[in-house]
């Protein structure tokens, strides 16, 4: 229980979301799955935290728990969610309920599939509406015009009446915007929401994005792959790995001055528009581990190249603290490694972005 | 990768001497695949009593371009802009509505279902999703190796080694020939495909967003490969995909698409450094870049607005002028045709120039012998430039000079 | 719409037409000759004759099948010869438009045998279809929403046991054990609405009915559970919750209406295919319905009989396909009909 105090805002306590040691845990028939195991941290009104990982890392899950999509699965989840000063663990189902979509409202990564293909757009929207205010449906459907020219729909009062399907996957997705925002939440959990989308719509996307958190203030949670929409959009960045944190911090700390070999090898394994064309992609080795069977001690060793660094076998037999490392309380890794910027510097920079090395 | 052998197997050489009716090799560089004015229309039926034909959608409108033998060209472009068409157009998987394919000296275009057999093995595709593209019901083995079936290149008896000898060089461990596509992770699946469609030996391949499915760690792993594929076989790339950082790590030479026409074609480093077609630029910028985490929040980027007008009545002139800053009266009359602008550059704008630094009158005007608003003008003789060439002359049409040159 | 609807019909029709010439040459390629077969065992060679021209069997195929279709459009009059009809009009048969035929065997209109069998079989598969129906969605739906308990295990057992056993056997079990020997309920008898009103209509159908929704009730419970459980999985159910939609309106609103609109189709096809295909049912309770018409017209080989009801249950199939695919066009917003 001591990561949370390390963790960027220091005062874990007072922050608008504070997630204290969650575990989600799916027991199975081959054993336990542990989706996510002992997460941490804490996000202020108006601020935006990054999570990135790849599929199976946990960020999808955690990101369902805070809203408590896992009632009526097998799910055993452990922790504190505490969200305005109240935990959202604690809470009943039905108290939970009202919560979800007034509170804490979560944008889907493909909005096609996210929303009911009966429905029209605008009774979709209207029913997140009408779920918490008690209105009348002209009110509601009012309300819900007025969200689709907010989020730039043109024509809202024509096209509140279509079906998704004769919505681009641009509109759609300004559309499920509009369905998250409706109620004014004070978290907006967005998990890949530009995934599933062309890089002009998706610049729009993250623009509306932006322009809305300003206006609303809220903290917007946005889980991603992508780790340019990481350095646009986040004010903290959490990397994930086999279901836990492997490095949080600042973003620009984070993608400046990683520490974590997991965290370097998702930024050399990712060609830039504007990075060298001789540079090589660094891939890493393997595939994402098993969370049935997670590799012992760092759940990275098996596919870490600097594991021979440190002494002992440490990175087999011991799971590292989630801790500061050289550059701050404020950024924290998961590794055993002893001077890890060190290595960043000379051995990783060196190789996918030697131009860069000189600059800093 | 280091430790698979990547040498071309001799016994295959042997195989392919006899067997393969084998089209001369060609030097590097040399054009394998010339496109001329592509085509791809699909009909669109009334919903009468009767079902008339009562527009096309124009999925590919006038797409030309060479690859030369083991070279890659990328093409990049938002759903919908017909890149992946104009892929399964070369693999004929669709017959062209128009156009030409020339392959090896031969216009597969109108080839008969028959007549394409034999150029199959010479152009194989990647697929974009590992999950559905393999038979779940075949082994790995029957699906490596089902084209040296087919195809009847090799005896019976010796599709297993060959097989093995494949996933060696996928990097698949040959023992797994036995097992099934769902015993394997996304990586290994497309690694798979790579390997279906290696196993004919193939000239150029179409790999069609070969790796946009995949998890990040493993694009990498899968793009590297391809590389090396490349540089071990001589095999010339068709990279289709829509991630443009990726296209310019694999590729050389660079088209863009845009409603089923190319607006603009170059070497990666002057389409990614100095693009002159306004949608080239939009779309750069629109990329969201990890650098930026050095100077926080978002950078200034040029934004478009709306989306892609439908291609069944795509805007005539310019089709990008819907959504362009540039649009002026010129761009509504006429079409900009694909300009030669530089050694290896062409472009189809009629404002075409680098960001912030577009021309306020058209640059095309000279060459179509219209005015400044796209009117047919008299006075004006047309400039000879050639235009919608499939290659890159030797002289081109000078911007700054509006005359030909010769660089 | 209505050109979608004219086409679809149109299409119908054509299909109908071709239909009936490839029944009409089958039965002509056949060795067996329908009118020795009608005549009887001591026909003479005028009566045959005779037979033959009331019946336009003197006439070559083709024209006999335009004769057909003529006369399901427009009416005919038998005996087909015009001769027979002026030497006899007291004995002349007016055969109203859709004329599906003479029998040979029953000597009335085909138009007849069909008026007396077919509210028989529509009550039967009526009474069927809500059974199952009912039963089917009732029990689907529970059996997936206490997935893996003993309950949804239970349902799932139950219905495969029912699919597998035959209906003939179930029939007869209800018939000789629940009917006869247990006394438990009256031996069914057919009993139209105009005689006994509407319940002992329903009463007497109920037995027959049960038994012939016995089999689509096994099924249907399987596949609106399958359903059901699918679109629980569905991106747009996370929404509604995520929304903070209440469960039961997840469940009611959300969930049943993208599970329940494939069993449209099905239910439209299964209800058409039942109208001439409860042959088993109506033999066991010996209701004279459609099926058991068809099977008996087959067993003495009433050439016109056949036809006409191939034609008729086709139509009845076609016009159901055109039925549901209407319906799922107005259940299903993405799908446009055209």
């Amino acid at each position: 229980m001591t990561e949370f105090s390390l963790t960027k805002s220091g005062s874990g306590e007072d922050a608008f979301l504070s997630v204290r040691d969650l575990k989600v845990h799916f027991p199975t028939q081959d054993g336990i799955v542990k989706a996510t195991d002992g997460l941490s941290f804490s996000l202020e009104r108006g601020k935006t935290l990054g999570i990135v990982g790849e599929s199976g890392s946990g960020k999808s899950v955690s990101s369902s728990a805070i809203l408590g999509l896992h009632s009526g699965s097998n799910a055993k989840i452990s922790g504190e969610i505490i969200l305005d000063g109240e935990d959202l663990l604690s809470l009943s189902e039905e108290e939970m309920r009202q919560r979800r979509g007034k509170d804490v409202a979560m944008i889907f990564q493909d909005p096609l599939s996210a929303m009911h293909p009966y429905y029209t757009v605008g009774n979709q929207i209207a029913e997140a509406y009408r779920v918490h205010n008690d209105v009348t449906k002209a009110a509601a459907k009012a309300r819900a015009v007025e969200m689709l020219a907010r989020v730039g729909i043109p024509q809202p009062d024509r096209r509140v009446d279509d079906y998704p399907h004769q919505f681009s996957g641009g509109m759609r997705q300004r559309a499920m915007i509009a369905m998250g925002l409706i109620n004014d939440p004070g978290l907006l959990i967005a998990d890949e929401p530009t995934t599933a989308l062309d890089v002009t719509v998706q610049a729009q996307i993250l623009d509306l994005l932006q322009d809305l958190q300003r206006e609303f203030n809220s903290a917007v949670i946005i889980i991603t792959h992508d780790l340019g929409v990481v350095a646009e959009m986040a004010d903290d960045v959490l990397v994930m790995y086999a279901g836990r944190a492997v490095e949080y911090g600042p973003c620009k700390e984070i993608l400046t001055h990683p520490e974590m070999p997991y965290t370097w090898g998702l930024l050399s394994s990712v060609p830039e528009v504007t990075g060298d064309t001789d540079a090589p992609l660094i891939p890493i080795p393997g595939n994402p581990p098993s969370l049935l069977n997670p590799p012992s001690g760092c759940a990275f060793h098996p596919r870490c190249p600097h594991r021979d660094k440190v002494a002992d076998d440490l990175c087999k037999t011991e799971l590292p603290e989630l801790l500061p490392g050289g550059r701050g309380p404020g950024h924290t890794k998961r590794c055993h490694l002893a001077n890890p910027d060190e290595i960043y510097q000379t051995e990783v920079l060196a190789e996918i972005a030697p131009d860069l090395v000189k600059e800093s | 990768m280091d430790d698979v052998n990547l040498e071309k197997p001799a016994d295959l050489e042997a195989e392919e001497g006899t067997v393969v009716t084998a089209a001369e090799e060609k030097a590097p560089g040399e054009t394998i695949l010339e496109v001329e004015n592509l085509q791809m229309y699909f009909p669109v039926k009334s919903s009468g009593i009767i079902r008339r034909t009562v527009g096309h959608v124009q999925a590919v409108d006038g797409v030309s371009f060479q690859l030369g033998a083991g070279e890659s060209l990328g093409l990049v472009g938002e759903s919908g802009c017909g890149k992946s068409t104009t892929g399964r157009l070369i693999t004929r998987l669709y017959k062209p509505t128009g156009g030409s394919i020339n392959f090896d000296g031969k216009d597969i275009a109108k080839y008969t279902p028959r007549e394409i057999k034999p150029i199959r093995r010479e152009i194989q595709m990647i697929f974009q999703d590992p999950y559905t593209s393999l038979n779940p019901r075949h082994t790995v083995g029957s699906i490596v190796g089902a084209p040296l079936a087919i195809h009847k290149l090799v005896p019976r008896n010796k599709i297993l080694g060959r097989v093995q000898e494949l996933l060696e060089i996928v990097g698949l461990n040959p023992e797994h020939y036995n097992r099934y596509p769902h015993e394997f992770s996304g990586g290994q699946r497309q690694r798979i495909g790579i390997a279906r469609a290696l196993t004919l030996h193939p000239k150029v391949l179409v790999a069609d967003e070969p790796v946009s499915a995949l998890d990040v760690s493993i694009q990498a792993q899968v793009v590297n490969l391809l590389k090396d594929l490349q540089k071990e076989f001589g095999i010339a790339f068709l990279f289709i995909a829509h991630d443009l950082a990726i296209v310019r790590h694999f590729c050389p030479e660079v088209a863009v698409m845009y409603l089923g026409k190319i607006v603009e074609v170059a070497d990666r480093e002057t389409l990614y450094n100095r693009p002159h077609h306004p949608y080239t630029q939009a779309l750069l910028s629109a990329v969201p870049d990890v650098k930026q985490a050095a100077i926080g929040g978002r950078r200034d980027r040029m934004r478009l607005e709306g989306d892609v007008p439908s291609p069944i009545n795509p805007p005539s002139g310019c089709r990008f002028r819907t959504r362009c800053p540039l649009a002026q009266e010129i761009c509504a009359k006429q079409e900009p045709p694909l300009l030669q602008i530089g050694k290896r550059h062409k472009v189809a704008c009629h404002f075409a120039g680098e960001l912030g630094r577009h021309p306020m009158q058209p640059v095309t005007a000279g060459v179509l012998g219209v005015d400044s608003q796209g009117n047919p003008d008299p006075s004006v003789t047309p400039i000879d430039a050639p235009a919608d060439q499939p290659g890159f002359a030797d002289t081109w049409f000078d911007l700054p000079n509006q005359a030909m040159s010769k660089g | 719409m209505l050109a979608y609807l004219v086409r679809r019909l149109f299409a119908g029709v054509i299909l109908l037409l071709v239909m009936t010439l490839v029944v009409f040459m089958l039965f002509f390629a056949s060795p067996v000759d329908p009118v020795q077969f009608s005549c009887g065992r001591n026909c003479s060679p005028e009566l045959k004759k005779q037979t033959e021209k009331a019946l336009g069997y003197d006439k070559p195929a083709v024209v006999q099948w335009k004769d057909f279709v003529q006369g399901i459009a427009v009416g005919r009059d038998y005996p087909d010869d015009p001769e027979l009809r002026a030497a006899a009009p007291e004995l002349v048969t007016e055969c109203n438009a859709p004329c599906f035929g003479y029998s040979t065997f029953n000597t009335k209109t085909v138009n007849e045998e069909i008026a007396e069998t077919f509210p028989i079989s529509l009550s039967l598969a009526i009474v069927a279809l809500i059974i199952w129906l009912t039963g089917g969605v009732l029990l689907g739906v529970t059996a997936a929403l206490t997935k893996g308990s003993i309950l949804d295990r239970g349902l799932v057992g139950a219905s495969l046991i029912l699919y597998a056993f035959p209906t003939f056997f179930i029939g007869l079990f209800a018939l000789k054990f629940i009917a006869i020997k247990w006394g438990l309920w009256d031996k069914p008898v057919y009993t139209p609405i105009a005689e006994g009103g509407i319940g002992e209509w329903l009463y007497h159908l109920l037995m027959p009915g049960a038994v012939l929704a016995a089999v689509f009730m096994a099924a249907y419970v399987r596949m609106t559970r399958a359903f059901v459980l699918e679109s629980m999985t569905e991106d747009y159910i996370r929404t509604a919750k995520a929304k903070g939609v209440r469960p039961r309106i997840v469940l009611f609103k959300h969930t049943m209406r993208a599970a329940l609109t494939p069993l449209v189709t099905m239910t439209g096809l299964d209800f058409a295919g039942l109208m001439g295909g409860a042959i088993i049912t109506e033999t066991v309770f010996n209701f004279n319905g459609l099926g058991k018409l068809a099977v008996d017209a087959n067993k003495v080989y009433d050439l016109p009989t056949i036809i006409g009801l191939v034609v008729l249950l086709a139509a009845f199939v076609i016009i159901a396909n055109i039925i549901v695919d209407v319906l799922y066009a107005v259940i299903d917003p993405r799908v446009r009909l055209g």
